[in-house]
């Protein structure tokens, strides 16, 4: 047979350069940063000193590195709390017809379409310690006597922080789960009406829990984007005050970057990793699940 | 009664998710005199004009800052990067969808999981390859690292494109006297078309928003893009220029937000995988 029609070699003639793109440039590179977190490498210099478990005791040792850590979990948690409630409130708005839905979808995707520095940056302006509207509308509303400096204190800086990736998140979230909501079987819905199911009965008990594999999608996606996330924090709060907001991005940034000092950067970062793989294996079992599951749920 | 309710929902919603563009809108266009007055003195509301508009951030923004350049280096960047992703992914996605059979579709899977592993994680050992390369504070170290991040998700998006192409054409061609590699070259890139059409709104939309490996490898001003130079290096001293620097937001995100308006249902098909099927 010609090569011009063996289908197994065009088909990895064609494969190979994306495959070498990604082997050479992001699997490499996952094993070096592996490899550097066992290193006392530095920026300047080219040379790998194996010095084994050395940068992890350091930085677990670190107060700072453990507050990051929790950080880390406090906002990827609290922040895709808040997605999956606001997402799956505005999926129920947006299924429906009104007038205008084509303006109220415009403004909805926004904040997923901007820029992350560019939203974080106007989020640095609404906060603001001197000006910020929050402050002066919740003064008028009467619903603040004192003052909140938003990005000033460790506790409504993280809260700034989860408002933020809430909101750039949910978005997206919201558009996933109205895609689950329209495949969910209509006879399915429509015996649950007959049967006198109301809204909230229909929400809890039938669409709620076919959505959940979608719901999971969104809420795995929001994880990796969130903890993973470097640019909300590093321009809101850069960390601060005193190092009280870092995540395991920008402290890896500070230490591995503008430190200089590559191996401990790279141990702080290879800590985002377990919850790569925890979000890995779900992904897996749920496109496995549904694969599967995808004649039976409309026998269920 | 139950449409009010839906009107205030849908009205609370827009409310949140606009609010801080509104706030870009009404920065970007504000008197100075009108912009800086503290939140304590409640007699004076924020939230609208109370000097008439003036154009003044603007001109600052496109006649005294390096705006102008970043714009031109971020399109510069997003062409070489369309052009990489689409030489690199289009072929793989067709050879996923068509060529591979069965095991294609693992690696199709494994290739996209790799889209997960984020820049922060690989930001630490690429600024090594980047310096032994002789990249450091160049727009070649964007060029070369950003199809990291388009390579995979457009491969995945042109399979899934594909698979939603029926395979008749294709397999008339051959049975017409086409090589299978004829096919390919001729009939196939037709059929792709609008495949290729939303790999390069999410590559541009994409090149847009990367922030992470632009503020690891860029250092000079004059090579900056938008998403890094904006809030980076619009910041003066310790001043902020907050009219220009929302104007600069503003317009930015408008054109990314009507990419996104027209393209969101090809994307939501990439990132749902298998978890939507009807």
């Amino acid at each position: 047979m010609k090569f011009a029609d063996r289908e197994d070699l065009l088909g990895a003639a064609m494969l190979s350069p994306a495959l070498a793109y990604v082997i050479l440039l992001v699997g490499v590179p996952f094993v070096l940063a592996i490899l550097l977190s066992f290193s006392s490498a530095t920026a300047g210099s080219l040379t790998f000193d194996w010095t084994g478990f050395r940068n992890y005791a350091t930085i677990l040792a670190d107060p700072i590195f453990l507050r990051s850590l929790r950080n880390t979990a406090i906002v990827t948690i609290g922040s895709q709390v808040l997605v999956i409630v606001l997402a799956t409130a505005a999926a129920q708005v947006f299924r429906a017809a009104f007038y205008g839905k084509r303006a109220a979808r415009f403004v909805l995707l926004l904040p997923w379409a901007v820029p992350v520095s560019l939203a974080a940056i106007a989020w640095t302006w609404i906060f603001d310690s001197t000006f910020s509207v929050i402050n002066w509308t919740l003064r008028v509303t009467g619903l603040l006597h004192g003052w909140l400096y938003w990005l000033g204190e460790p506790g409504l800086a993280l809260g700034a922080i989860i408002i933020v990736q809430a909101w750039r998140i949910f978005p997206f979230a919201t558009v996933i789960v109205l895609a689950g909501l329209s495949s969910i079987p209509q006879d399915v819905v429509e015996a649950s009406i007959v049967d006198g199911a109301g809204f909230w009965r229909r929400l809890f008990r039938v669409e709620l829990p076919l959505l959940l594999p979608v719901i999971a999608v969104a809420v795995l996606f929001g994880v990796v984007y969130t903890a993973t996330d470097l640019g909300v924090v590093y321009i809101l709060t850069g960390g601060g005050p005193a190092n009280t907001t870092q995540v395991l991005p920008t402290l890896a940034f500070q230490r591995g970057v503008l430190g200089a000092d590559l191996g401990q950067g790279a141990a702080i970062a290879v800590f985002l990793v377990p919850f790569l793989i925890v979000v890995a294996v779900l992904m897996l079992r749920i496109a496995r699940r549904t694969e599967v599951g995808a004649g039976g749920r409309k026998s269920g | 009664m139950k449409r009010v309710a839906l009107y205030a929902a849908a009205l609370a919603f827009m409310a949140f998710a606009g609010f801080p563009f509104y706030w870009m809108f009404i920065t970007a266009f504000k008197q100075n005199r009108d912009l800086y007055v503290g939140a304590f003195d409640t007699r004076h509301v924020p939230w609208i004009f109370n000097d008439p508009p003036t154009l003044e951030h603007v001109r600052v923004l496109f006649g005294q800052t390096d705006f102008l350049r970043w714009v031109a280096n971020t399109l510069l960047v997003v062409v070489a990067v369309v052009v990489i992703t689409v030489i690199i992914a289009v072929p793989a996605g067709y050879s996923l969808a068509r060529l591979t059979g069965r095991w294609g579709e693992r690696l199709g899977m494994g290739i996209f999981f790799t889209y997960l592993i984020p820049p922060t994680l690989l930001f630490i050992p690429l600024s090594r390859v980047i310096s032994i390369l002789g990249l450091q504070n160049s727009l070649g170290a964007l060029i070369l690292i950003y199809p990291t991040m388009t390579i995979p998700f457009c491969t995945w998006l042109v399979m899934g494109f594909l698979r939603s192409v029926p395979w008749e054409i294709e397999e008339q061609a051959m049975i017409d006297g086409y090589s299978r590699l004829a096919v390919i070259l001729r009939v196939a890139p037709r059929l792709i078309l609008p495949g290729i059409l939303t790999v390069v709104v999410f590559t541009f939309t994409l090149v847009m928003q990367e922030f992470v490996y632009a503020l690891t490898f860029i250092s000079s001003v004059d090579r900056m893009t938008v998403s890094l130079g904006v809030p980076i290096a619009l910041v003066r001293g310790d001043v902020y220029h907050w009219g220009s620097l929302m104007a600069a937001a503003l317009f930015i995100s408008i054109p990314l937000a009507i990419m996104y308006n027209l393209f969101i249902d090809r994307f939501i098909q990439g990132f749902t995988m298998g978890a939507v099927k009807g």
